[in-house]
């Protein structure tokens, strides 16, 4: 949960880093970081789910051991 | 510490792929980029899966050699499994690619050197496959394998950087008389999301085929182990 609440932080420390630029017609509306938002989703999504993956197979390994 | 140790990488690879991904969509783009336009955000989408698929493709033909040179599991199917991610990544790659041309050229597929290259490299890694499930034999086919790696990543890379750079015309940046991202407007970034890009995807798909092979690892095991009993 930390991992996470971390990633999070991370993520909107450098939205708002980098929303400090001019104005470009991709920008203008704001509602870019409506994606960008969910594109974070999906990707922390998959990220966890490789966590999880991982885990479970040094589950596995120890268990051979 | 342990933990830290054996994932560094890991870590690593997710949070420059957030970089890229967040920062690409975001970043000022050069103003001369003609009919790509906002499209050239794709830079950092698109491109990092054929630098990446590269790289790592480069990583399994250096297990094959390790493996040509000391016979072990663990070589042989780090080499299969790096060469699996590197496929799927190729993949990404065409598909994101295929959708970009038909955006912006028209047609999906152009007779572009490099699209052409890339599709016999990849019907050349499709023998590889073919390879892998044909043969019996265990130990045979890791040697056979190996050998046919060593063989097949230089060819490709013939295939998908060297011919394109030869041709006459090439609508890829970088190849025949064609643009370079270079020959943009220099005062953009946009290097700085690329370059980190290639390496976070690289990384992350490292990761899923680190996986894999531990995977494979364990099943094989389990194979000795009811052949012994």
């Amino acid at each position: 949960m930390k991992k996470i609440t971390l990633s999070l932080l991370f993520l909107s420390a450098l939205i708002q880093a980098s929303a400090q630029g001019n104005e470009s017609l991709f920008r203008s509306s704001g509602k870019i970081y409506v994606v960008v938002g969910i594109i974070s989703i999906i990707f922390l999504m998959i990220v966890l789910y490789l966590y999880r993956l991982d885990k479970k197979i040094s589950r596995l390994e120890k268990d051979k051991k | 510490m342990k933990f830290f140790q054996k994932s560094w990488y890991k870590i690593l690879a997710v949070l420059i792929v957030a970089y890229s991904l967040v920062y690409g969509m975001l970043i000022n783009l050069p103003a001369d980029v003609g009919i790509l336009d906002e499209t050239i955000r794709n830079l950092f989408y698109h491109v990092p899966m054929w630098f990446g698929m590269m790289l790592i493709l480069m990583a399994a033909w250096v297990n094959s050699i390790m493996f040509l040179s000391k016979p072990s599991t663990k070589r042989d199917v780090y080499a299969s499994e790096l060469t699996n991610v590197g496929i799927l990544m190729g993949f990404c790659g065409l598909f994101t690619g295929m959708f970009w041309a038909y955006n912006t050229w028209g047609t999906a597929w152009t007779n572009d050197p490099k699209l052409n290259g890339v599709a016999a490299g990849m019907a050349m890694y499709g023998g590889y496959w073919l390879l892998q499930k044909s043969v019996n034999d265990d130990e045979k086919r890791a040697r056979l394998a190996a050998v046919y790696n060593v063989f097949v990543f230089p060819l490709f890379l013939a295939l998908i950087v060297v011919m394109p750079k030869l041709a006459q015309s090439s609508i890829h940046p970088g190849s025949g008389e064609s643009v370079n991202f270079k020959s943009y407007n220099s005062t953009n970034n946009m290097e700085m999301v690329f370059y980190p890009a290639v390496i976070g995807w690289c990384l992350l798909f490292v990761w899923i085929a680190e996986l894999r092979t531990r995977f494979r690892l364990l099943e094989i095991q389990k194979e000795h182990e009811e052949n012994n009993a």
